[in-house]
């Protein structure tokens, strides 16, 4: 028997037509329905961002016409110094920048606690045997669905007691506090993933409970510690209930200073201050969205598959 | 090997102190709170929690309430609608989405984007477009549609639609981003096996795709849920409960009373009211997935 | 059934051609492996066939039509994929219903043949069961009844056994083999494993860089193989080679090397060979034959390792850096570190040019 390798192949009459037909298109009409909806959706989401953009960028006699989307004929950067720096938020008149640095005063210290809570507190469920500690973590991933409705009371009494009610050490204690379910959750799922040889090598050449955490699992956790940045920055930043009832007078964060800009004036609104005022406010963690991208959508994922 | 008795006895001490934050803050945040909130509901508290016992007059007077059964009312109307508006336009944009599209990492940052802004400016905003004298309606109208109206955030029947459709656009990105993720994980072979049967593309996603889908519906569905009892920020930036008490929410309620109002026993009836409702929401799913997951094997 | 032809077939990825001008003819009723290593085109071309993926140029026949545009479900085929693809959420019966009630079948007729699969395939008490609850072997055979259901003419498989181990992908070729003899079907079966295709092979086209090498029965690949890279695909150990030169002289043709030499007289040469022709012995180890006390020997050299198999012995010579394997006798283990001869048959070598590496 030979080997065969080539085959001498009679002339083939393929069918030009057929060819021609068949040199499928990309764009199919459903393929082109597809990107149409995409788009549409696109403009829908985006939408608010343009307002808010343009209308920030208007003069109030603009404003006035009621031409929403138009495009702003004498652009000025006026009511974004005025929101910065001129606004009223209740008493004050010193415009939305207190509110910026409070929130910073605030987000920094809460999320490096929670962060650091989350992190031990996973650390510890996953590697040591800790009697109760199971049934400790169970009862605290029901804690992060409970209303804060239900808890906020009985804290601000708790608080006022010791005297931290109104302070910003008070506001970090509670962001700390709030944000222990999801860190924790975080942490632990991600160190389930560790390879517990690692741990039992570390255990063999002697280290100790706190040793291990924070020379071995804390600087082998950078991404999940970058995902937990990006989840607790974005959330406390956005706060505004816990830091309505726990902020005080002098720490209100940006949010809540934006509702006060906006919502409690009197005389005429000043839309287009409104507007920047919400911008600046949003600035933040839109810009660590961008920046993070891929991180930030594992952050959601994490948080959401619970368990 | 130096793993004597007093050796271990110290790590396992270590590992304890280490979780006591977490102890305490189960034990006395989770449960304590909730433990007293429910208790100052059984008593006739104003302003300062009063020891008494009144069994459960607050909560009848709770349900008395016009603005409670209001906010009910609402609570209702808006997590059914702001629920399956979210579940459908997000699995919608994560089917798009899964189609190989071009630019499909710009388009998922422009989905995603709202749900990185705070509900505060999310309500900022979407009360601003919808002011009927310059937003949308003057605007439309300016174009040449004179007759044209949207003035429902100062219409009390139609409010709650305007609190849905914002919060729509914030939250479906999340809804989208979950099940996207879910979508990822199903075995890409299976649309080959499925072209080779003769499956067209839509009966694919149907019968294929969603039924594995299950539990990326079902946390989204939580995620959301939970989402809905909370409802506080967006309410108080877009229309303050009003006209009126025509949006009136739970959660608005109940802070009302406890700070503005005064009536912290009226105020811990609702929480509590609250509490339940969640409960009776997560024990079903709870008890679902531990069954789904007993049966494929898993502790 | 149906045969299967393919002519002067063309595919390109981006720009880049993977396989171009292939030509295969698949008969009816035929285990047909396509071997190769990674990369080789072997998925591709078994892709094209099934219509997942489009040509660029050519022809495929699939049962005499010409199915080169057709939609995959036109083309009476049923395909095995490496992870089965058993759709999870339904059970097997409507697994394997699942196209005919898409393509509008009647009821009654979609019974039947499942239960004629079902009953072929030994599935019947399984048919309510969902993919999780099976094993590897019943998923198989699943995944094989959703194409008989759909009564296929050619049955497509994409390395099914790869992410099995070693037991249960014994297990499952055997399986495999006695349903193409129950079934009389046309398989086309991709692999990377030598072995399977040995076994469940009618015939074997080996491929490399989207070309195919050689296509002929397994013995015939394997005892004549027609280049070095299919000589050294199939066997394991792979063959020995050892370069060296022809010589011809009135007393014939003999291959010399530093390291051996043996009379090739009686090779069927395709061309004559030239006299210092430079040229590559190749002899697998089952055709060495250790000799301590011979005479005419093909060559000496030293005992590097030896591996013990149980039923037999993998003896590694050095010979002048060459590294010779014998596949030897267990009874006799010849002691490490020193000279031992050997003898080769030359029936049973191949000789093939040291430029080109085509068989000589």
């Amino acid at each position: 028997m030979s080997a065969v390798v080539e085959r001498i192949t009679p002339p083939v009459a393929a069918p030009v037509q057929r060819k021609a037909a068949r040199r499928k298109s990309h764009f199919t009409p459903a393929r082109l329905g597809l990107y149409a909806l995409l788009v549409s959706s696109a403009a829908f989401f985006l939408l608010p961002l343009y307002v808010m953009l343009v209308t920030s960028l208007k003069p109030m006699e603009e404003i006035r016409l009621g031409q929403l989307f138009a495009l702003p004929l004498n652009a000025t950067f006026e009511p974004w110094v005025q929101a910065w720096s001129l606004a009223c938020t209740g008493l004050e008149c010193r415009g939305i920048q207190v509110g910026f640095w409070n929130s910073v005063w605030i987000v920094v210290p809460s999320t490096i606690a929670s962060i650091f809570f989350g992190a031990l507190n996973g650390y510890a469920l996953s590697f040591w045997r800790v009697r109760g500690a199971g049934w400790l973590f169970g009862v605290l991933m029901f804690g992060a669905f409970v209303p804060y409705q239900v808890m906020i009371y009985p804290l601000v009494r708790t608080l006022a007691t010791v005297n931290l009610f109104g302070t910003l050490g008070g506001i970090v204690l509670i962001h700390t506090v709030f944000g222990m379910p999801v860190m924790t959750l975080l942490f632990r799922n991600y160190y389930a993933g560790v390879p517990i040889e690692l741990f039992k090598a570390a255990r063999i050449d002697g280290g100790g409970f706190w040793r291990i955490f924070f020379q071995l699992m804390l600087p082998m956790s950078l991404p999940i510690i970058a995902v937990a940045v990006i989840m607790q920055v974005t959330n406390i930043w956005n706060d505004f209930l816990l830091g309505l009832v726990f902020a005080g007078r002098d720490n209100l964060p940006m949010t809540v200073q934006l509702n006060n800009v906006i919502n409690t004036t009197t005389g005429e609104r000043l839309y287009n201050v409104n507007m920047a005022a919400t911008m600046l406010t949003s600035a933040l963690p839109l810009a660590v969205y961008l920046i993070s991208g891929r991180w930030f959508l594992r952050g959601i994922t994490a948080g959401a598959v619970k368990g | 090997m130096a793993s004597s008795q007093p050796a271990r006895k110290k790590r396992a001490a270590a590992a304890q102190l280490a979780l006591l934050p977490m102890a305490i803050t189960v034990l006395g945040v989770y449960i304590g709170t909730v433990l007293w909130s429910v208790r100052i509901s059984f008593s006739s508290s104003k302003i300062f929690p009063k020891n008494d016992f009144v069994g459960f007059s607050q909560y009848e007077r709770l349900f008395a309430t016009e603005r409670w059964t209001v906010s009910l009312h609402n609570i209702a109307i808006f997590g059914v609608l702001f629920i399956l508006a979210c579940m459908v336009l997000g699995f919608f944009l994560a089917v798009f989405l899964d189609q190989h599209v071009r630019g499909e990492n710009v388009l998922r940052t422009i989905f995603l984007y709202p749900y990185a802004m705070s509900f505060v400016a999310t309500g900022l905003v979407w009360q601003w477009m919808l002011n009927p004298g310059l937003g949308i309606q003057a605007a439309v109208r300016n174009l040449g549609f004179p007759e044209f109206q949207f003035d429902w955030i100062v219409n009390q029947d139609k409010v709650i639609y305007t609190l849905v459709v914002a919060a729509v656009w914030q939250a479906s990105g999340l809804v989208m981003a979950v099940l996207l993720a879910g979508l990822r994980g199903i075995d890409e072979s299976l649309w080959n096996a499925a072209r080779i049967d003769g499956v067209p593309r839509w009966r694919y996603y149907l019968s294929v795709v969603l039924p594995q889908l299950g539990p990326a519906f079902g946390t989204s569905f939580v995620l959301l849920a939970v989402g809905v009892v909370k409802v506080y920020d967006v309410v108080v930036a877009m229309t303050l409960g009003g006209p009126g008490n025509a949006s009136e929410v739970p959660a608005k309620f109940i802070m009302d009373n406890l700070f503005t109002r005064a009536n912290v026993g009226l105020a811990s009836a609702a929480s509590t009211v609250m509490l339940l409702t969640v409960l009776a929401l997560l024990v079903p799913w709870w008890y679902a997935r531990s069954v789904q997951s007993r049966k494929l094997g898993h502790s | 059934m149906s045969n299967v032809t393919i002519e002067n077939l063309d595919i390109q990825f981006s720009g880049i051609s993977v396989i171009s001008q292939l030509n295969l003819d698949v008969h009816s009723g035929e285990f047909l492996v396509l071997l190769g290593p990674s990369g080789c085109g072997k998925s591709t071309l078994l892709h094209s066939i099934a219509g997942l993926i489009d040509v660029h140029d050519g022809r495929v026949d699939i049962g005499g039509n010409d199915v080169t545009w057709a939609d995959p479900k036109d083309r009476g085929i049923g395909m095995v994929f490496q992870s089965y693809a058993l759709y999870p959420t339904m059970t097997v019966e409507k697994n394997l219903s699942f196209g005919p009630r898409i393509a509008g079948v009647a009821k009654a007729e979609i019974a039947r043949r499942v239960e004629r699969a079902a009953t072929m395939l030994q599935l019947t008490e399984l048919l309510h069961r969902k993919p999780a609850q099976l094993s590897g072997g019943q998923r198989q055979r699943v995944a094989i009844g959703r194409a008989l259901v759909r009564e296929a003419g050619v049955f497509l498989f994409d390395e099914p056994l790869s992410n099995l181990d070693a037991k249960l992908r014994g297990e499952l070729r055997r399986e495999l083999k006695q349903l193409h003899h129950r079934l009389g079907a046309t398989m086309i079966y991709v692999t990377h494993d030598q072995v399977e295709a040995m076994t469940l092979a009618s015939r074997i086209a080996v491929m490399k860089d989207g070309k195919i090498q050689q296509i002929d029965t397994p013995a015939s690949v394997y005892a004549r193989p027609v280049n070095m890279f299919v000589a050294g695909f199939l066997g394991a150990p792979s063959m020995n080679f050892v370069e060296g030169k022809l010589e011809c002289s009135e007393r014939g043709t003999h291959f010399v090397s530093p390291t051996l030499s043996i009379d090739v007289s009686s090779y069927p040469f395709f061309t004559s060979p030239q006299p210092g022709q430079p040229a590559v012995l190749g002899v697998r180890p089952e055709h060495i034959a250790l000799s301590p006390h011979g005479t005419e020997l093909a060559g000496s050299a030293i005992v590097s390792l030896v591996e013990p198999m149980g039923s037999n012995q993998v003896v590694w010579l050095d010979a002048q850096g060459v590294s010779l394997a014998v596949d030897a006798d267990a009874q006799f283990t010849p002691a490490l570190d020193n000279r031992i001869g050997f003898t080769i048959a030359p029936a049973h070598v191949s000789l093939f040019d040291l430029q080109t590496q085509q068989r000589l």
